[in-house]
């Protein structure tokens, strides 16, 4: 089987502020990584060609520096990884982002799962997995826990809900996102290592992928960023200090005050 | 001629790097006293614009002919039901749906998948609902991605709603992105505020951005509906009125709509889950100082005085101390309860990312400099072995239990 695994290049903090004083915004020095959710989403891909064999091929879309989260892939385990990248990608939001990927995996060929972490640390919108199997008329199942059979058409998955889980069966090729809770990821082992500093990685362009150009980027984009401002800071809020058994009584006193003060 | 989105008019660049420090993304260097924006990296979220003192910065606002919306109408609420149970999210979109209704000067519908559900069309009715769209169908009992998705997006290019409401649950997040990409809309996740621009009539879509620290305003300027989704708890619910009147328009779809290549096979309810913790009015988290399992049952004691749920910080699950499913932080759920009491938690930035939107938050930690304190409305620097169970015992007598 062929499996695809798409992931993302992240910051590893979002400790992002807004200086008050000049209205702009402090960026520690951010260093990248691979997006978490999407951690889970390649060691899955891997023990599932452990499993029936097959290869996988990790894609991802951003700036000639994201190379770096294939060759991490590629020392788990992953077979060989495509970066996707070009200016015309630039001001993507999710549409856009979901159609480009997909067009890399038309590109791909034969594909019969492709997985995908459940969400971007630095997004949240969960909305590209489902974004991608849309575009290419695929069945999904998302927030997956557990796959618990796997052959050739055909997948059971067990997908996580707000009260419980699912079991759901679907026919292949699927799309899956996976959440945190389906694997412990392994580390990069010696010859993964190896692999991962020899890989070729090859680039593909939008022209590569024979991309609908008012799809990509900015112009493929219907979401804009009109402004972006910092949150009203809270807390610095009273502290406590003491005997519990003066403590307690005070506290709930305060609660009183706050429930009431919430509910007018 | 460029034709990139963003660039620098080099002969009004004086090198000042207010755009480089304002950069979020890392993306604008300085080449030979020269700011230079990396479009690889570059998301055209305009801090740089904003920053730059000497306007040498220039967004092109993305070519598409202005279209005509005057056909798409009304505000819609994807109706949430779980075994024939409408979702509190529902009703909390329906308040928030009724503001923006009344603003544009149109009407509140419900579109409602289901199968027997006339008397779930009924109560959205009383929450505020003035048409209720329901597609009645066995296919449709449980949800499912393919036929939820076609049907409604079908229902969309039909009908054109101007802006369409989703709750940001498992269920609403798998759907709504497919149902955008299918109608080319554009969607906004976890939108923590919205709002009718007076001019312009677009809807305005706030959604914390970097975990919380930054809000970004968003707009969908150039196709309909507009779509966002709205998290738990947000918003107000709709108040229920049985006096409201309003049309239940049972639609038939084409039968190859409620096609699907999946299937559900069975549900497993989670064994231990009383409550799920994105729903909760009050809840009571531990941390890594909670030291074992069995203390826990301090935090499960105190939650059920409140009538609330147990959460607990990734240090916690990860300790295998509590299921992941009370995991509240970046890789966990987000919550926004009435009272968070965080029990033992220090308040890494990924455990604020989750919970610091609820409207009171109680600390409990012995180290006064934990991080958890700078959001907490009230700190308590001492023992969560002697504060909780007093606490406990304390609210049981308040409270008559």
């Amino acid at each position: 089987m062929h499996f695809v695994v798409c992931i993302k290049q992240v910051p590893e903090k979002n400790d992002v502020k807004i200086n008050p004083e000049t209205n702009t915004l402090m960026r520690e020095g951010v260093e990248s990584i691979v997006n978490p959710f999407d951690a889970y989403a390649i060691e899955e891909s891997v023990r599932l060609k452990e499993r029936v064999g097959g290869k996988v091929t990790a894609i991802t879309m951003g700036p000639p520096q994201a190379e770096a989260v294939l060759r991490e892939a590629i020392s788990v385990g992953v077979d060989e990884g495509i970066l996707i990248s070009d200016r015309a990608f630039a001001g993507s939001d999710t549409f856009a982002t979901s159609y480009t990927l997909a067009q890399a995996i038309k590109k791909l060929g034969d594909v019969d799962i492709i997985l995908c972490g459940k969400q971007a640390s630095d997004g949240d919108t969960a909305q590209v997995g489902p974004g991608i199997a849309t575009h290419l008329d695929l069945p999904q199942i998302t927030y997956v826990r557990k796959i618990e059979e796997i052959e050739e058409g055909r997948i059971v998955g067990e997908r996580l809900l707000e009260t419980g889980y699912e079991v759901i069966e679907s026919s292949l090729p699927c799309l899956l996102t996976v959440v945190k809770e389906i694997n412990e990821p392994r580390l990069p082992s010696l010859k993964g290592k190896m692999a991962s500093k020899k890989a070729e990685i090859p680039v593909w362009t939008a022209a590569d992928m024979d991309c609908r150009p008012e799809y990509l980027g900015l112009d493929g984009s219907p979401t804009k960023v009109d402004t972006i401002f910092t949150p009203p800071p809270r807390g610095g809020g009273e502290i406590l200090t003491g005997d519990p058994e003066e403590i307690v009584p005070r506290l709930i006193e305060k609660l009183k005050e706050l429930v009431v003060g919430a509910a007018s | 001629m460029s034709n990139d989105p963003i660039k620098v008019i080099d002969e009004t660049c004086v090198g000042c790097q207010l755009c480089v420090k304002a950069c979020p993304f890392g993306a604008i260097e300085m080449d030979d006293k020269l700011a230079v924006i990396d479009l690889t990296k570059c998301t055209l979220c305009g801090a740089c614009v904003t920053a730059c003192k000497f306007d040498a910065i220039e967004m092109r606002e993305s070519e598409k002919v202005q279209a005509d919306f005057s056909e798409y109408r009304d505000v819609w609420v994807f109706a949430e039901q779980d075994d024939d149970v409408i979702q509190s999210i529902t009703y909390e979109l329906l308040g928030e749906g009724r503001q923006l209704a009344d603003d544009l000067g149109m009407k509140l519908c419900a579109v409602l998948l289901g199968s027997n559900v006339s008397e779930q069309a009924s109560e959205l009715i009383t929450r505020g609902a003035e048409t209720v769209y329901v597609v009645d169908q066995p296919e449709l009992t449980h949800f499912q991605d393919e036929p939820y998705a076609a049907v409604i997006s079908d229902l969309v290019k039909r009908h054109k709603p101007n802006i369409l409401l989703c709750g940001a649950t498992t269920i609403g997040r798998s759907v709504i992105s497919r149902i955008a990409v299918e109608t080319g809309a554009g969607l906004t996740a976890d939108c923590t505020g919205l709002a009718i621009d007076p001019e312009t009539k677009n809807l305005m879509q706030t959604r914390p951005a970097f975990g919380g620290n930054i809000m970004a305003t968003i707009l969908t300027p150039d196709t309909r509906p507009q779509m966002s989704t709205v998290r738990h708890k947000v918003f107000k619910e709709a108040e229920v009125d049985a006096s409201r009147t309003g049309d239940v328009v049972a639609l038939e779809v084409d039968k190859a709509l409620l096609a699907s290549r999946t299937r559900r096979l069975s549900f497993v309810p989670e064994e231990d889950t009383i409550m799920n913790i994105a729903e909760a009015d009050f809840i009571i988290s531990g941390g890594r100082g909670m030291g074992k399992p069995e203390n826990f049952d301090l935090l499960h004691e105190l939650a059920e005085v409140l009538g609330g749920g147990v959460g607990a910080s990734r240090a916690a699950v990860d300790a295998d101390w509590i299921p992941y499913s009370h995991q509240v932080g970046q890789t966990g759920k987000t919550v926004c309860p009435k009272i968070y009491i965080a029990c033992g938690i220090s308040g890494q930035i990924q455990h604020l990312a989750g919970m610091s939107s609820a409207d009171v938050i109680i600390a409990i930690n012995k180290d006064p400099d934990a991080p958890i304190f700078s959001v907490a409305t009230v700190g308590i620097v001492g023992d969560v072995f002697e504060i909780v169970p007093k606490l406990t015992a304390e609210l049981r007598k308040v409270l008559g239990k």
